[in-house]
């Protein structure tokens, strides 16, 4: 990712765009923080956020016309926040003398006429930028306009504790001087670098300033097509008079240090947010009345309307993301941790972990008003890290080795239907439905195969996904080459694929193989009726998050639950908006705790048994405590459990036995060959408790590298003995990984005490 | 890693190839092309080290993790 494309998805999220508040406030006040800090009661600080922004607030603050109102969201569910009141509230209950501290002083005089909003602004922002200013008030009193103006809000002693601060600030004060003549206006512009007029205050004729429709007039803020006159403030709204006063006091700036009088000035004023907020179950609740409307909010009640701010954000994604919430953040600041972890050069990789937490689900995309994709982030972010040798090797090793296992001679296979030489048809269950339920995979290529004409031929094996989610380019374009080797062999029939996954995988990398689903087969051709037992209650239906976009898909699964006779239900977040199991984009691999709480808030949705068309989802579901059955436990019931929403998640040992069995007894059935008898290790029985198993699974330590750890040993590689126990310590280094086991000889083979791994090597003393 | 990786309990094993006690000394350890040492126990005579399960699982997991993201 370089800079530019960082600036690209940066843009993509509006999380920091500003809420609709300050951005309709010409003078862009932070008020939802300002709101944000009464409803905690917190004035001083309150007071501090219009200080940012808001050019004397002990005046402005009293009399601020608020047109953020017309913007305020929660006028669509209810009335705008009064925010204009409780800044008042705020500026009254607030002591208005404050340290200033004003830039090094510039040996440049500046004039400023009349002492309206917009010349108090002006002189405000002149002086603390260094300026010798000068206020030239006709009247006896500084801000006599103003008073006069907003009584009661206003009094002569509002107005003397800001012109204190501004005479603070070195501001000086002319009164009882009217410029009433051309000669006394050129004196003035004579005598001063610059002038500014105010016509809030004073008139604008003996200075022949045009009316506002006069071009001169809107060169840029303040212009009068006069060098060095500026004259604004004629304006109805008090807090359009204090901004003009701003950009006029920007204008003169520019002017008098000779730079662009245009440039970057976009985003003054007005403008309209791109922040999105949700409304969507907000309750409607009107504005708050005052006890009394003259003396203003009380505590409480300034609290209580402040309370119904809405505080405006996006999250739209955070929001249903447990990865996103996880990780503090949101995607802004997400794509500026991973360019930074892409150009670290020395140091800690710290978005390591995230970049490999993310299901890759895309939920965030489907739900952003931006389509915001972090999964394309994330993607792209590790398949960098694998081109550069980045990739952490615990991230996605143990999906790696199960993905190899698959393609190995112990699962992949293809065949025609036995008795034939040409398919019109091929089932490729996948590898984990195989691991999890062998016997339904078995029924449905015989239902397949008795019931599509053409030949139905079977592949088992891996579509490449854990290589595709890991980043590994390479090796996952390799597993679609080999794939569609095989496919090319059996002649190209059509792929019905079991897997969402696969289904994916196929149809964005694959796409001439024209793979279908098995549901919408099943929904053509018929099930089998007998033996299916329906469950008493309704399934909420989950969908996988490989199926976001297959809404075709999606419709026959619920056709098939009609059509067998299933109530169903639907998640809160389904079809394309459904939610990850916790498996996606090998998030298991790389954080499993974080998989854990994904697939348990997912099962927390609904208190229904769930139908899941995916066998990770299921497993992963059933994993989290919550009852789960997959479309296959239906359509293909298992005489022998009368409970499948209750079936465990087996285990990765199990998960790698059940496929090896399942090509054996296919081979063996329904091609007569008779599979290798077991070798070397292999043949090791192994006795380990339900303790030591969940020891195992959470280490990702299979019964395989523990029969790998015992054969070494017992054939003289290296153990220890403990004499208390009599167990062995024996070790084995299996590719990059070494395995430990704690064991003991038992009649029948080695009883197993414990087992654990570690990644790094020991080269010894 | 620090030589409190090794509790009283780790030396009562032997190893079975030399029937040897266990001694406590610097050993090398690698992992992404970094090579450090520290103190674990190992076999006097055939050098076979143990790495007990304290360690596999707390300083070598912590240590495996800072190398990975370094």
């Amino acid at each position: 990712m370089d800079q530019n494309e960082l600036r690209q998805w940066e843009n993509r999220c509006i999380q920091e765009e500003p809420p609709p508040c300050t951005a309709a406030c010409p003078l862009h006040v932070d008020a939802r923080a300002f709101v944000g800090q009464v409803n905690q009661g917190h004035w001083a600080d309150a007071l501090k956020i219009l200080h940012r922004t808001l050019p004397l607030p002990g005046i402005l603050g009293r009399i601020c016309d608020a047109p953020c109102r017309l913007a305020c969201n929660r006028k669509e569910v209810g009335e705008a926040i009064r925010i204009g009141d409780l800044e008042r509230a705020c500026v009254q209950r607030t002591d208005g003398r404050r340290r200033v501290m004003p830039l090094p002083k510039k040996d440049i005089a500046v004039a400023v006429v009349g002492s309206g909003l917009s010349s108090l602004t002006v002189a405000w922002d002149l002086a603390r930028k260094g300026y010798v200013v000068t206020i030239i008030e006709p009247t006896e009193n500084i801000g006599a306009a103003l008073i006069k103006r907003h009584q009661p809000l206003l009094s002569a002693e509002i107005i003397s504790v800001e012109a204190d601060l501004l005479a603070h600030l070195g501001v000086g004060f002319v009164t009882l001087t009217e410029i009433g003549t051309a000669d006394a206006c050129r004196r003035c512009l004579n005598s001063h670098a610059a002038v500014y007029v105010g016509l809030d205050a004073v008139s604008g004729m003996p200075w022949e300033i045009g009316s506002r429709e006069d071009p001169n007039r809107n060169r840029f803020a303040g212009a009068t097509g006069r060098d060095g006159l500026f004259a604004a403030g004629d304006h109805p709204s008090a807090v359009w008079q204090a901004a003009q006063g701003r950009w006029s006091a920007t204008s003169m700036d520019r002017w008098l240090q000779k730079v662009s009088m245009t440039a970057g000035r976009e985003k003054e004023g007005p403008f309209e947010t791109r922040l999105f907020t949700r409304l969507q179950g907000i309750s409607h609740l009107p504005a708050l009345s005052m006890a009394d409307e003259a003396d203003g909010f009380s505590d409480a009640e300034a609290t209580e309307e402040a309370a119904r701010c809405l505080q405006c954000q996006c999250l739209e994604c955070v929001k249903v993301c447990a990865f996103l919430e996880h990780f503090g953040s949101y995607p802004k600041k997400y794509a500026r941790e991973i360019y930074n972890n892409e150009s670290l050069v020395l140091g800690e990789r710290k978005a390591n972990r995230m970049i490999n937490s993310c299901s890759l689900c895309g939920l965030c995309e489907a739900v952003c008003p931006h389509d915001f994709a972090m999964q394309d982030l994330c993607l792209a972010s590790r398949q960098s890290m694998v081109d550069r040798g980045r990739m952490p090797p615990s991230a996605h090793d143990f999906a790696l080795q199960d993905m190899a296992f698959s393609q190995s001679e112990r699962f992949a296979m293809a065949r025609h239907a036995p008795g034939t030489t040409a398919s019109r048809h091929l089932f490729f269950p996948g590898c984990q439905l195989c691991a999890s339920s062998p016997g339904q995979v078995r029924l449905a290529y015989d239902h397949l195969r008795n019931t599509l004409s053409g030949g139905v031929a079977l592949m088992l094996g891996c579509c490449g996904a854990p290589a595709h989610w890991a980043g590994r380019q390479e090796s996952f374009s390799a597993e679609l080459a080999r794939w569609k080797g095989t496919w090319a062999e059996l002649g190209h029939p059509r792929p019905i694929l079991a897997c969402a996954s696969c289904l994916r995988m196929f149809k964005d990398h694959l796409p001439e193989a024209d793979v279908v689903s098995l549901w919408e087969v099943l929904e053509e051709i018929g099930i089998r009726e007998s033996g299916i037992i329906l469950p008493k209650a309704p399934l909420a239906v989950h969908d996988p998050c490989t199926t976001r976009g297959e809404p075709a898909l999606q419709n026959a699964v619920r056709r098939l639950l009609t059509h067998l006779g299933v109530e169903a239900e639907e998640l809160v977040l389904g079809r394309e908006h459904t939610e990850c199991c916790g498996f996606g984009g090998l998030m298991q691999n790389a954080n499993p705790a974080l998989a854990r709480e994904v697939a348990d808030r997912r099962g927390r949705r609904s208190d229904s048994d769930y139908l899941a068309y995916c066998a990770m989802c299921r497993d992963n579901l059933a994993a989290v405590g919550k009852r789960a059955v997959h479309l296959l436990d239906l359509l293909f019931p298992d005489p022998g459990n009368s409970d499948p929403a209750g079936r465990p998640r087996p285990g990765w040992s199990r998960r790698q036995e059940n496929r090896t069995r399942l090509k054996e007894e296919l081979c063996r059935d329904l091609w007569g060959e008779q599979p290798a008898t077991l070798a070397g290790y292999r043949k090791i029985t192994l006795r380990v408790s339900p303790e030591v198993e969940t020891i195992l699974e959470s280490r990702r330590i299979l019964k395989e590298d523990v029969r790998k750890v015992i054969a070494h040993a017992e054939s003289g590689g290296p153990r220890f003995r403990h004499p208390d126990t009599g167990q062995f310590l024996a070790v084995f280094r299996s590719s990059h990984v070494t395995f430990w086991v704690a064991y003991s000889p038992v009649a029948d083979g080695f009883s197993v005490h414990n087992a654990y791994a570690h990644r790094m090597e020991v080269l010894g003393p | 890693m620090k030589n409190d990786n090794v509790r009283p309990d780790d030396l009562k094993w032997r190893c079975c190839q030399c029937q040897s006690d266990l001694v406590v000394g610097q050993v090398a350890v690698t992992y992404m092309n970094n090579r450090f040492t520290t103190d674990l126990p190992h076999c006097p005579v055939c050098k076979t080290v143990m790495i007990t399960e304290a360690v596999a699982m707390g300083k070598m997991a912590e240590v495996e993790q800072i190398l990975e993201d370094k």
